[in-house]
């Protein structure tokens, strides 16, 4: 009862602000709406008692990659600057394409057999390590080494780009 | 050690024996949010007077003495003058988010403050990502900062709220991956509750070696820079900046990042009587057992804010002894530093915790 409750004030919340975060013509009023949806979204993980899951939803999105928005923003964008709207052709394009992704997205939501899951998925963080470096049946260490190689290649490439460039 | 569970559960009993459950649940959530922003307000009360009369003990004159004895009375005396002033707001600002930063920069610390053990039984939310929660939390209050210094539009503002973010985020790095992890890899858990019964023995501080100490050395320098007080506070900067982020807001929606900037200090130092020095546990000397069992009898939370306040203590004595650093000495004390020693010092815990060098 109270879980349901929960899960619909977060879901609306998640909806609403997701609407205004691509509908606001103000830079960093849409940042502040993704924000919301994106904490919105970690709740609905603290709802589900994955708190792991939640925590790294508001570390990495929430306080990481809306904070590296927040700052682009606040050095790029006046107070009272707003975004051109697009031409009306783009508009009815792009309001098209978006009602027809969703009526496939909630078809196939509707028509899919879900089975309720078993499985322990191990909600303490030791469980979560432990498959990460797993090199046997069901680990995930390729993966897990797999993305350290793209993150170390993006990190050397921002390096890079970042370097001041020195003249002759 | 008394267990402050029987107590809740007593509580827990006797509103389910009057209200149906949902009630229940209803009113606790009521108890507990007014009893945390009670202790939230009384916190940032005590913390000023306190900060005023340090400051006066180290710099060899008395502070505030006329209201009431001690001048005990004066940061009621303001805070009842910052309730009843007028709310000033200016012409040219973002209005929405002039209006929600303030609640951002608050909110953060309230969250935190409910997942800190204050005592045996004494946790609102014992969640058991715990540590790692007050890590994600206390990264969206630093938006609240960055907002608030954007939508004021003014100058000095924005250059307060860059200043800011720049050594938070950066900060961060050191004081949660690294310092923080180090006592997780001796306790071998995430919750804090776990963290202070791992310290029955003895705190981490002494029984983790070297490593330990220098995790704490480097907790209290990022927890110092973290709630941005001196040698640290160039974003407030009265002297160059007016006050930084907040120099746009005035009575009540400046007293909400004042008194934020002293909650988060309490929480800097009670996460470092938590983890460091063993939180609501009495202190033990091995050997003297009539000592210990006399101390047995002095409850969790006074021995917690016992050793909350000699940290915050620690802190103040640093407000009124070192000068202001640049931006870029800040910015190289972390990067060139700090990272790398905390990082080396976390592989070199892991060496002693693998070779099962803790005593």
């Amino acid at each position: 009862m109270g879980a349901q409750i929960m899960f619909y004030i977060l879901a609306i919340t998640i909806v609403v602000f997701s609407l205004l975060a691509v509908t606001s013509r103000k830079v960093m009023r849409a940042t502040m709406y993704l924000l919301f949806t994106l904490i919105a979204t970690g709740g609905i993980y603290f709802l589900i008692d994955y708190n792991f899951m939640g925590g790294v939803q508001l570390i990495v999105y929430a306080g990481g990659i809306v904070a590296l928005i927040v700052f682009a923003v606040m050095l790029t964008e006046k107070i009272d600057s707003k975004i051109a709207l697009p031409d009306k052709t783009r508009i009815i394009l792009a309001g098209l394409l978006s009602v027809v992704g969703s009526f496939v997205t909630i078809y196939i939501l509707l028509s899919h057999p879900f089975e309720e899951t078993t499985k322990d998925i191990g909600q303490s963080v030791s469980v979560i390590g432990e498959n990460l470096l797993n090199y046997g049946d069901g680990g995930y260490v390729l993966p897990f080494e797999v993305v350290s190689i793209l993150l170390l290649a993006s990190l050397i490439a921002a390096i890079v780009v970042a370097k001041r460039k020195f003249d002759n | 050690m008394y267990d402050f569970s029987k107590m809740t559960g007593a509580i827990h009993e006797w509103l389910s024996s009057l209200m149906p459950s949902v009630l229940v649940t209803t009113v606790e959530w009521i108890l507990i949010g007014v009893v945390f922003l009670a202790l939230f307000a009384i916190l940032g009360l005590v913390l000023v007077i306190l900060e005023r009369r340090i400051a006066g003990f180290f710099q060899f004159r008395l502070g505030p003495n006329r209201v009431g004895p001690q001048g005990m009375f004066q940061t009621v005396a303001d805070t009842v003058k910052l309730l009843l002033k007028e709310l000033v707001s200016t012409d040219k600002v973002d209005k929405f988010l002039y209006n929600v930063a303030p609640f951002f920069v608050i909110i953060a610390p309230l969250m935190i403050m409910a997942v800190i053990p204050y005592g045996l039984g004494l946790t609102a939310y014992d969640i058991n990502i715990g540590l790692f929660f007050v890590m994600a939390i206390s990264s969206i209050g630093v938006i609240g900062i960055l907002l608030a210094g954007w939508s004021s539009n003014n100058k000095y503002s924005l250059i307060g709220a860059m200043r800011s973010g720049a050594v938070i985020i950066s900060y961060e790095l050191s004081m949660g991956l690294s310092s923080l992890l180090a006592i997780v890899l001796l306790a071998g858990s995430l919750n804090l509750n776990d963290i202070v019964m791992s310290q029955e023995a003895g705190w981490w501080l002494f029984r983790g070696h070297i490593p330990a100490v220098i995790a704490f050395i480097i907790y209290i320098i990022t927890g110092t820079a973290e709630t941005n007080r001196v040698p640290f506070d160039l974003t407030e900067a009265e002297s160059e900046l007016g006050a930084g982020f907040h120099a746009e807001y005035s009575g009540i929606k400046f007293a909400f990042f004042f008194l934020s900037e002293f909650v988060n200090m309490f929480i800097i130092a009670a996460l470092a009587a938590t983890i460091f020095l063993g939180g609501w546990l009495p202190i033990h000397i091995p050997g003297w057992e009539g000592f210990n069992n006399i101390m047995d009898y002095i409850p969790g939370p006074i021995w917690f804010f016992l050793k909350t306040g000699a940290i915050i203590f620690l802190l103040m004595w640093f407000r009124w002894t070192f000068p202001r650093l640049r931006i870029d000495q800040i910015l190289t004390l972390e990067w060139k530093y700090l990272l790398p020693i905390s990082l080396l010092n976390l592989v070199l815990m892991a060496f002693v915790v693998m070779m099962g060098w803790v005593f």
